[in-house]
């Protein structure tokens, strides 16, 4: 089993969210960048098909040096080799592009990747790498098992869930419980230290989107609070004041 | 030039997000809105999407789109844009308009905004307001390139539903055997129930709740109120309810009119599944829990006396 995992860097999720120069730039001062929450999960849930059924598994990043730590983690925790492609991820096309370009050579059995990014919350570069590669992408997939060749595959829709099953090889946006994140451990971590991090130049590739300006949310107004044993005025409330009933 | 608005039915009823991206449609060019519907529908309930804004109903009924196979329904959207020389393609947020949308934007070479929540600025070529980093800011963004696809968060518009019913159009698209490979063997789903990203009122309960036993507290709150129902994440992982309820930054993320929180703390990640919601009602029985920071309207108590009693006030203001 070859596996391709394609992993975002991506603020912590306390992260306080600002930006400078006139809201154009997002304010990394003091932010931790994680490896993305669904991400890990891919990971996760590729380290274990790999215990099961034998394998390698690669990650890749598109990306500048600041992400190395984050691939470096991603080694720690199972994966066998990265790639990181030197560019900026400009936008979901541009990360697409990148991604079929090094896989469409490489012939994995899966490409894992997170449901969405959870920076741009986009949750476009799985279909799109699918259509690319012109193979099944199917997401948000809470289970995968492979059996004989063949994907079990679980997939979250609203109010339940719908039971799949899809030949190697294809695209998955993954979410929790697909499998439960893994810790690094002192082990993994010594050995990330020498395992492969290849840094290779992007291909030429457009951009379908700008970002001309980011803005945030107008601040909350101040809270009411309502005696506990005075409920009917909250009803009251929220119908005559909030008018949402 | 029309827009085409791919809508999605829930149980044979189209659902509102659906028709709300109709809605959203008709306020770009009230004279051009296509709406597409894929397997099976009944046809008064596709005339009525003309209620919302749809002068047509491009209707491609096959029964083998009965099932909502992600690569199949891509290329039929391609084709449908084709069809009805459309250079925007909008649709609501929903598990199966994500993963669609995504494909179609590479085959339709079009640039693509998700979780959009404004309608587009057309002064300078054509660009959204999109909710990022999980609602806790916007971005502006210009899509390049002749064709457009947005997806949007739900509560973008107003419903409108006071238009002419609409035309339906018979639409029978080629079917690439290939994208059948993938098949749907089975679905499981709750029936009957208010589905929570479509829900216009939503109660949710966390940990506070002490196990699933108690759960009748925040159902019966939620039929009083027709609400659907959501949790927290630890509730989920203990499987104390299903994963399709769980709330936040690595769950559903809603923007109902109407959030409830009764014994949930406030976690910066669960906020961030709910922060667009317009109003936020929190019930803690401690009256530091972060939430209250969040919140539009609070009550410091025990879930297990506010919320009956807040149930029998609404059933008794009916
Ligand atoms: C990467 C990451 C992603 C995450 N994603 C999510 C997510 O998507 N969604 C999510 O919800 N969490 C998420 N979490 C977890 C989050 O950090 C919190 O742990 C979680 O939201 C806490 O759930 P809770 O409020 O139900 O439980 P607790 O934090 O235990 O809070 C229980 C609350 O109930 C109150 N309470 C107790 N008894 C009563 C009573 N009788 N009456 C009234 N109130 C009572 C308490 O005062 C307390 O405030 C994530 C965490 C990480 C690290």
């Amino acid at each position: 089993m070859k596996i391709l995992v394609c992993i975002t860097h991506v603020p912590d999720t306390t992260s306080r969210i600002a930006f400078v120069n006139n809201n154009s730039e997002f304010d990394s001062n003091g932010v931790q960048y994680i490896i993305g929450p669904y991400e890990d999960y891919a990971l996760a849930r590729a380290v274990e098909l790999k215990e099961e059924l034998g394998g390698s598994i690669t990650v890749l990043h598109v990306g500048g040096a600041e992400a190395d730590p984050t691939i470096r983690k991603a080694l720690a925790i199972g994966a066998d080799d990265a790639i990181r492609v030197n560019a900026q991820p400009e936008d979901s096309y541009y990360v697409a592009q990148q991604i079929y370009a090094i896989a469409k050579d490489d012939s994995y059995d899966l490409i894992l990747m997170g449901r969405e990014s959870i920076d741009y919350n986009g949750g476009q570069v799985h279909g799109m790498v699918g259509a690319l590669m012109n193979i099944p992408s199917i997401s948000p997939v809470m289970q995968l098992n492979i059996e004989n060749g063949v994907a079990k595959i679980t997939r979250e829709i609203e109010g339940g869930k719908e039971l799949i099953e899809v030949p190697l090889p294809f695209v998955a946006g993954c979410q929790e419980p697909i499998a439960e994140w893994k810790i690094p451990n002192m082990r993994g971590i010594m050995s990330a230290r020498s395992k492969p991090l290849q840094v290779v130049e992007p291909v030429d590739s457009d951009t379908m989107t700008s970002t001309l300006k980011f803005q945030l949310p107008p601040a909350k107004g101040s809270i009411k609070m309502i005696d506990a044993d005075k409920v009917e005025e909250l009803v009251a409330l929220l119908k005559n004041e909030a008018k949402v009933l | 030039m029309s827009i085409l608005v791919f809508v999605e039915g829930d149980q044979g009823k189209i659902k509102n997000s659906s028709r709300e991206a109709v809605t959203y449609a008709s306020s770009i060019d009230q004279s051009s809105v296509v709406a597409l519907a894929l397997g099976s529908f009944e046809a008064s309930e596709l005339e009525q999407l003309g209620t919302n804004g749809a002068n047509s109903v491009l209707h491609a009924s096959s029964e083998r789109l009965n099932e909502g196979i992600i690569q199949v329904y891509a290329e039929v959207l391609t084709k449908a844009m084709e069809e009805c020389g459309a250079h925007t393609l909008v649709l609501a947020k929903s598990a199966l308009g994500d993963a669609v949308a995504a494909r179609t934007s590479i085959l339709s070479n079009a640039g693509m905004a998700s979780n959009v929540v404004a309608l587009p600025d057309l002064s300078d070529g054509f660009s959204v307001m999109r909710s990022i980093y999980s609602g806790k800011a916007f971005a502006h963004v210009k899509l390049k390139g002749a064709n457009r696809i947005l997806i949007l968060k739900k509560n973008t518009v107003e419903l409108k539903t006071n238009g002419e019913p609409a035309q339906i159009v018979q639409f029978s698209p080629e079917l690439n055997q290939e994208g059948f490979s993938t098949t749907i063997t089975a679905t499981e789903r709750v029936s009957g129930e208010v589905l929570l990203p479509e829900a216009d009122i939503v109660v949710s309960g966390g940990r506070g709740l002490k196990g699933p036993e108690n759960w009748h507290l925040i159902e019966d709150l939620a039929s009083a109120l027709g609400a659907a129902t959501g949790c927290s994440k630890p509730v989920s992982d203990m499987e104390w309810r299903p994963h399709h309820e769980h709330v936040g930054q690595t769950g559903i993320k809603v923007s109902p009119s109407l959030y409830i929180a009764i014994g949930i703390s406030g976690a910066i990640q669960h906020l961030a599944g709910v922060n667009s919601s317009k109003v936020i009602v929190v019930i803690n029985k401690d009256p530091d829990a972060p939430f209250f920071k969040s919140a539009d309207y609070g009550i410091v108590g025990d879930a297990f006396e506010v919320v009956p009693k807040l149930t029998e006030a609404i059933n008794a203001s009916k």
